[in-house]
């Protein structure tokens, strides 16, 4: 590394700095021309609703009148739901898959969740309407009716609705992070496993430690699942009963942002409906990126405790008690 | 480099063949309804001419208005026809030219009635406005006598995504109804005061099939493809009518009477018996006066073959064709096309 450089070698150097730089900054460039493009189309909807789409129900095609609650409200909700429901299953998944599971089921299990990524969108839709609807309709109709009273388990016990796109949602997000999660524990130094040994943690404790050290990239792997779920359109659509309302029931049908522009763009006829629609998209934009900055922070403030932490010489047991 | 070479050259000859000036291909997008019919004249008339290809888009009514008025394509195909505001910003006078005819039918699921149900269109709109709840209503049981309606609820299923086939039924809600003009009105897409949204007739048929106690609209040719049972809907004469291909042209035939010069008129609620009331035209939307002549002149003989030849397609698609009435009225008016 001391030795100086051969010119040739500089030159290329450069030229591959300069390319590699080129596409970085193509991808910046992307971003940038969507957001202005989707700002740019969108305009005669927010010249005329201003903040007010942002926190008013009513779309009314008929009337002009459009406003993004109910499907901001319901992207978030059926995102949320899905990683309540997928991160756990997802982390289990992957703990024992790197840390407990026998060798020879190893390769196979892990093809096998990886195989729950490559089903394309609209089987599981199918597979939603066909299978997963009839059942949730079976267990809203079982449901007690002083449950059905409060506002989380209300509404009609029709199948679709928010609790089948949340179960839908977090079966195709699963995948994902599991398998994140599981090349994240994988990367764990066998050190650390060993350190915890030596100090007589058990295997619980010498997973718990694995996963502290990783969690930085597990935060990673759960927000890689949320951004899967925001943006899925037509499983969605499928099973959500697409009403656009905001409610807190799991049994109620809603709507999401992704899933109303795929439904209304190609007949909207009428300019502010267009632009409308497409306000929608810039919405959606604008949410992703700042669950994306979320998750930035989250991380950041993650990793400046983890270093605090590990600069203070304590033994194991006494970290743990801290956390 | 052979590669290359290669392919430089297909793309030259590729270039070459319009400049031959015998090969006419035209590009036309629009409604989805019609896309069956349409995709199977546009091969039938290959066959005879095949030196003109056409090619049709279904992107749905709303995209192949704005295609046309944008001219990025040469014709346009709607289910509902353009609005005033709309033809403004068109590039010129679009024709509306009506090609067939298709129907719209209530599908319901009531666990324990087998019997085809009738429906007055009070009922029908208050059914979709909410207003009436339960199957076992005053207003559907009137009309239904021996029938054993259950006093469940009603669950609606209407489309999700914006449709030609949303526009026919709403349509006709907002005539029997003016409730229903007054709260929900006509567009391709409303905003439902109730119900489950399905994508697509797949999509409503699939809820509706699944969903006890509940009840849908899908296209009639859908409901006869895949066999599905509907019910029956009061016309302006006062019968219960089950939806035909002949009972939807039977409605056209009636309109005729009244044609407006340019054909945008809505059919749905017809007058005279044995009229199918939830009945529309579809539409080919062509520029009276466009640049190209010589694609003018394709399209004018084209539309002269489907209004004649072409409408013996119909039926086995499952729309109904035009009755002799307006295709008499549309030869005259296809004169109007500057060849």
């Amino acid at each position: 590394m001391s030795e100086s450089p051969s010119p040739r070698r500089s030159v290329d150097d450069r030229g591959f700095r300069l390319g590699t730089g080129f596409f970085a900054l193509l991808v910046v460039l992307l971003v940038a021309g969507i957001a202005f493009e989707l700002y740019r189309t969108s305009r005669l909807s927010i010249d005329k609703f201003g903040f007010n789409f942002w926190r008013t129900k009513v779309w009314d095609p008929v009337a002009g009148q459009f406003g993004a609650l109910p499907f901001i409200w319901g992207t978030l909700y059926s995102s949320l739901l899905a990683l309540l429901i997928s991160t756990p299953i997802a982390l289990g998944i992957a703990i024992f898959l790197s840390e407990l599971s026998p060798r020879f089921l190893r390769t196979p299990l892990a093809f096998l969740t990886e195989l729950l990524a490559a089903i394309p969108s609209i089987v599981y839709g199918l597979w939603g309407v066909f299978v997963l609807v009839p059942l949730v309709r079976k267990f809203e109709l079982l449901t007690p009716e002083w449950l059905r009273r409060t506002p989380l388990f209300s509404g009609p016990p029709v199948g679709v609705g928010m609790l089948s796109a949340g179960l839908i949602l977090a079966v195709m997000v699963i995948p994902f992070t599991s398998s994140v999660a599981r090349e994240v524990l994988k990367a764990v130094p066998s050190t650390q496993r060993e350190a915890a040994y030596a100090l007589g943690a058990t295997r619980w404790e010498a997973i718990q430690a694995a996963l502290r050290f990783g969690r930085t990239g597990i935060i990673g792997a759960v927000m890689l699942g949320l951004g899967r779920a925001i943006g899925e359109t037509m499983a969605v659509t499928m099973v959500i009963g697409n009403n656009p309302q905001v409610s807190a029931s799991l049994f109620a049908p809603q709507y999401t942002m992704a899933a109303v522009i795929a439904n209304e763009f190609t007949e909207a006829s009428s300019d502010l409906y267009l632009n409308a629609l497409v306000e929608i998209g810039l919405v959606l934009f604008v949410i992703t990126l700042v669950i994306n900055a979320l998750s930035r922070l989250l991380i950041w403030s993650v990793n400046r405790k983890v270093t605090v932490k590990v600069s203070r010489p304590v033994p194991f047991t006494d970290a743990r008690k801290a956390a | 480099m052979k590669t290359i070479r290669w392919a430089l050259g297909a793309a030259a000859l590729m270039l070459a063949i319009p400049s031959l000036g015998q090969n006419v291909q035209i590009d036309g997008a629009g409604a989805t309804f019609p896309y069956p019919i349409y995709s199977k004249w546009f091969s039938e008339y290959n066959k005879m001419h095949p030196e003109v290809q056409i090619n049709y888009q279904s992107i749905g009514s709303g995209g192949g208005i704005r295609q046309l008025s944008a001219q990025t394509v040469f014709f346009g195909a709607t289910d509902g026809p353009m609005t005033a505001e709309q033809q403004l910003g068109a590039a010129g006078r679009v024709l509306h030219l009506p090609t067939v005819l298709g129907g719209v039918v209530p599908v319901y699921n009531i666990p324990g009635v087998d019997a085809e149900l009738k429906f007055t269109g009070k009922a029908l709109a208050g059914i979709i406005l909410g207003t009436i709840a339960k199957w076992n209503d005053p207003a559907i049981a009137a009309s239904n006598p021996g029938v054993n309606l259950p006093a469940s609820d009603i669950t609606v299923v209407h489309r999700s995504d914006g449709s030609g086939t949303t526009y026919i039924f709403v349509d006709y809600l907002a005539k029997v109804s003016p409730d229903f003009k007054k709260t929900v009105g006509v567009a391709t897409s409303v905003n439902w005061p109730v119900g489950l949204g399905g994508k697509g007739n797949e999509g409503v048929s699939g809820l509706v099939k699944q969903t006890p106690g509940s009840i849908g609209y899908v296209e009639l040719i859908y409901a006869l493809q895949n066999k599905i049972a509907y019910g029956s809907v009061q016309n302006m004469a006062g019968e219960f009518v089950r939806a035909s291909v002949d009972s939807v042209t039977a409605a056209a035939a009636v309109a005729a009477k009244q044609m407006p010069p340019d054909f945008r008129v809505s059919i749905t609620n017809a007058p005279g018996p044995g009229v199918y009331p939830i009945s529309s035209f579809t539409w080919l939307l062509l520029y009276e006066s466009s640049k190209d002549k010589t694609k003018s002149k394709v399209m004018v003989d084209f539309v002269k073959w489907a209004l004649t030849e072409g409408q013996k397609y119909a039926r086995d698609l499952g729309y109904s064709p035009l009755p002799e009435s307006v295709v008499l009225l549309e030869m005259e008016a296809v004169k109007k096309i500057k060849v």
